[in-house]
């Protein structure tokens, strides 16, 4: 082979190599994006239906239930404006507490039960998940609106 | 008096680096030694007043000074003395002088290592850490002094983190930082020789082990951390593609391929424009994750600072650094062409391939860690990139990684034949194959993923074997230890390094396929079963810690009939910030850890207890040890001890060359 040709074998292999591994982590990336919806977003029908999101806010006072068999958690996420229920079955974060913030992703079903796969909450006591804290003042800001 | 002390100490640090940022720089452009040999004594000096002011800060935690805003909000007088100590640094400003110290100790470790540098390069090197070590002891005094008084002060601290109470996380930052803050000492080796324009072997072979010292620091630290989210998260992952690890796992990425571009550098003499561009990546990466981590874009346990303007300032810097020598290589860049040509089957492909991969997956990365702030920031949205992001892109591209690996240290340099290569690793291979597939069937748990992942590790075992078996057949006729002796101990360190990419690859692959996990309410007598494991709660009881109240489970673990291990995971609740910690309790084996957390108290004396079946996880870690000692090896090889004799003849050759 001469060298100009086999030069050109080089570079088209690597050209090669790395278009089909930026084709292989855009379409992992567009498949695996999780979509954050606040509670007023969800009630209003925004969320996807069937695929998986995250949605914050405040766990509703004197809303967290436990079934008989210990694991399985009903609670309630709100933005302060709308309420939307969750069921979860698993342990819950050490600093998951009613009155305080939490993320939680999963799926919704069609009667409006969020089901849960994953709860997190913030990592100390000083810090709420950025994400709740967003959902809590679109909220306070969408009702401030409606005053004025 | 003593935090006074402190700041002043740290006052005069800056001062120092700012003169060791300037005067040898240039004295290096005007070929003057008097100012060139400034230096050094200015960097060591500014060391001391560093770990004066770091032992000041220490002081005002191990006191419980808590007139110090620092202390107060970080440290509490029954925090235990270890603890006290490692608070200095679990926040923000304590580790950024932390962060501070580590620069300056690398900087010194460069004067006291490298003094065979020719004058004028050690001065520009010196000159680069100067002003990075200006930044960072700038931006510590103005935005987030450690030293800052609390008036009145405080009557009782408010404690530390109880999550970073903890043995991994006494060494975890440490050793990061040595690794984040090692790789400036590369980025200052770039630099330096595109100011003198002379980007040759020899500078490849004095940079080479400090940034295999400095990947080493990362590797441990990285290890370290994932251990402690492995057992003190309480659910028994060990990786979660969190933002943060993301953090430290990019620098960890490009400063891989950055060791293997610098070897072709060193023996070949090629890849030089990629190798500079691979220093400053390296070091842009972890700067990008100091950033990422202390400015509170992420919310996580490491997130200290909420003050935008902090992370405004590291911003700032990196954009800075990476401004500069960009533009710098723009300028420089016409020289560094050549080196030389070679071959399509060649080593020099071979790590150009590895290098690509490793480079692209560091994309991927930063791809799935950046464009989430990204959208935030331009107001379009939440999102968030899971887990399954980092998997579906990971595996694919770190495949074939794991298979040039092996085929890399047979091929020759700048050339070889295709064949010779097949023929010699074909049975390998397939053996490789079969075994995936046997081991897959024998332990029950046939996918896809399975096979590959055994597949790739036999490959590495095996091919570790012949590599060591063929290696030894070069010197026929000679004793075998004389043989295993004459091997150089670079060459033990790429083996071994690549042996734990095998192990971990292991460790990943079987606790991937067998884990299991099993959340269940227990009260006193009642069993569960797990993998064949039977668990038994034998009831819960109360105890004081020094600075936490907890309750204890007992809980013992049964095989066959014969009894195993008794474990006690326990619910802590931290006094001074009434926080609750799950502290899991592990019986750790070289083949599988049984890992039980402690959930809420559901009714009285009863218990959600979570019970997790983790096989060969211990091989996750005993894969990066290895990596880690075989970095060990590879810096310590001889030739870089020997260094004195041959930089001056090898720099003179080399640049003679290169014009």
């Amino acid at each position: 082979m001469k060298p100009r040709s086999k030069r050109l074998l080089l570079v088209g292999g690597a050209v090669a190599l790395l278009v089909g591994a930026v084709a292989l982590v855009l379409t992992a990336f567009q498949q695996n994006l999780v979509f954050f919806h606040t509670p007023t977003e969800v009630a209003e029908g925004k969320a996807p239906a069937g695929r998986t999101f995250r949605v914050g806010g405040m766990v509703e006072q004197g809303s967290v239930k436990r079934d008989a068999d210990g694991l399985t958690v009903q609670f309630a996420i709100t933005d302060t404006a709308k309420v939307i229920p969750v069921s979860y079955r698993g342990t819950l974060p050490d600093l998951f507490q009613e009155g305080k913030g939490a993320v939680v992703q999963g799926t919704l079903e069609p009667d409006g039960l969020f089901r849960a796969s994953e709860v997190l909450a913030k990592h100390d006591e000083n810090y709420m998940p950025i994400e709740a804290q967003y959902a809590v003042d679109q909220a306070q800001k969408a009702a401030q609106t409606v005053q004025h | 008096m003593i935090p006074e002390l402190g700041h002043f100490a740290l006052i005069l640090a800056l001062v120092l680096s700012l003169v060791q940022a300037i005067v040898p720089m240039v004295g290096a452009h005007r070929n003057r030694m008097a100012l060139m040999a400034v230096g050094r004594p200015a960097a060591q000096g500014q060391l001391v007043f560093i770990v004066i002011a770091f032992v000041c800060l220490t002081w005002a935690f191990i006191e419980s000074d808590f007139s110090v805003r620092l202390a107060a909000t970080n440290s509490h007088t029954d925090t235990p003395l270890i603890y006290k100590i490692t608070g200095v640094w679990g926040n923000h400003e304590g580790s950024l002088l932390l962060w501070a110290m580590s620069l300056s100790m690398w900087t010194v470790a460069v004067t006291v290592f490298s003094r065979n540098l020719p004058e004028a390069f050690m001065a520009r090197v010196l000159g680069v850490l100067g002003w990075i070590s200006a930044g960072f002891i700038s931006f510590t005094l103005v935005t987030s002094n450690p030293f800052e008084r609390l008036l009145p002060g405080a009557e009782q601290g408010r404690d530390l983190n109880p999550l970073l109470q903890d043995p991994g996380m006494i060494i975890h930052p440490p050793l990061l930082y040595m690794g984040y803050v090692g790789f400036s000492v590369a980025f200052a080796f770039a630099i330096a020789a595109l100011l003198t324009g002379r980007l040759d072997a020899a500078w490849a072979r004095w940079s080479r082990p400090w940034t295999i010292v400095a990947w080493v620091f990362l590797t441990a630290g990285i290890a370290v951390g994932s251990g402690w989210a492995y057992y003190e998260l309480g659910w028994g992952g060990w990786w979660f593609w969190d933002p943060v690890e993301n953090a430290s796992f990019m620098p960890w990425l490009l400063g891989t391929a950055l060791i293997h571009s610098l070897a072709v550098t060193e023996k070949r003499g090629a890849f030089r424009s990629w190798t500079v561009l691979l220093a400053i990546g390296t070091f842009s990466l972890s700067l990008l994750g100091t950033f990422l981590v202390r400015s509170g874009v992420i919310t996580s346990v490491h997130a200290f600072a909420t003050d935008p303007t902090r992370g405004l300032y590291i911003l700032a810097l990196l954009v800075l650094v990476i401004g500069v020598s960009l533009v710098l290589f723009a300028w420089r860049a016409p020289k560094l062409a050549g080196g030389g040509s070679f071959g399509l089957v060649s080593r020099e492909a071979s790590l150009l391939g590895n290098n690509v991969l490793l480079a692209v997956a560091c994309a991927a990365v930063l791809l799935g860690t950046l464009y989430p702030l990204f959208l935030d920031a331009l107001n379009m949205g939440k999102i968030s990139v899971g887990a399954p992001y980092f998997e579906a892109t990971f595996v694919p591209l770190m495949t074939p990684v794991v298979i040039l690996m092996m085929i890399g240290p047979f091929v020759r340099w700048k050339g070889d034949d295709g064949g010779r290569i097949m023929r010699k690793l074909a049975l390998t291979g397939l053996v490789s194959v079969v075994l995936g597939i046997a081991i897959a069937f024998a332990i029950g748990h046939v996918s896809v993923r399975t096979v590959l992942g055994l597949a790739l590790a036999a490959w590495v075992v095996l091919g570790s074997m012949q590599l060591l078996r063929s290696r030894l057949a070069e010197r026929p006729g000679v004793a075998g230890m004389v043989r295993l002796r004459g091997i150089p101990s670079a060459w033990w360190g790429m083996w071994l390094a690549h042996l734990g990419v095998g192990v971990f690859v292991i460790g990943v692959t079987m606790v991937g396929s067998l884990n299991a996990d099993l959340d269940v309410k227990m009260s006193e007598g009642q069993t569960a079963e797990l993998a064949g494991y039977t668990f038994t709660f034998r009831g819960a009881t109360e105890r004081a810690g020094p600075n936490y109240d907890a309750a204890t489970a007992i809980v013992d673990v049964d095989r066959n009939g014969r009894q195993i291990a008794t474990l006690t995971p326990e619910k802590r609740i931290y006094r001074a910030q009434r926080m609750p910690m799950t502290e899991s309790s592990i019986d750790v084996g070289p083949f599988r850890d049984i890992y039980l957390s402690l959930g809420e108290q559901v009714e009285s004396g009863a218990w959600v207890v979570s019970i997790h079946y983790r096989p060969f996880i211990l091989w996750v870690w005993l894969g990066c040890v290895l990596m880690g000692l075989g970095g060990i090896f590879a810096a310590c090889d001889r030739r870089y001890r020997r260094l004195a004799e041959r930089t001056a003849p090898a720099t003179a050759a080399n640049a003679k060359q290169a014009g």
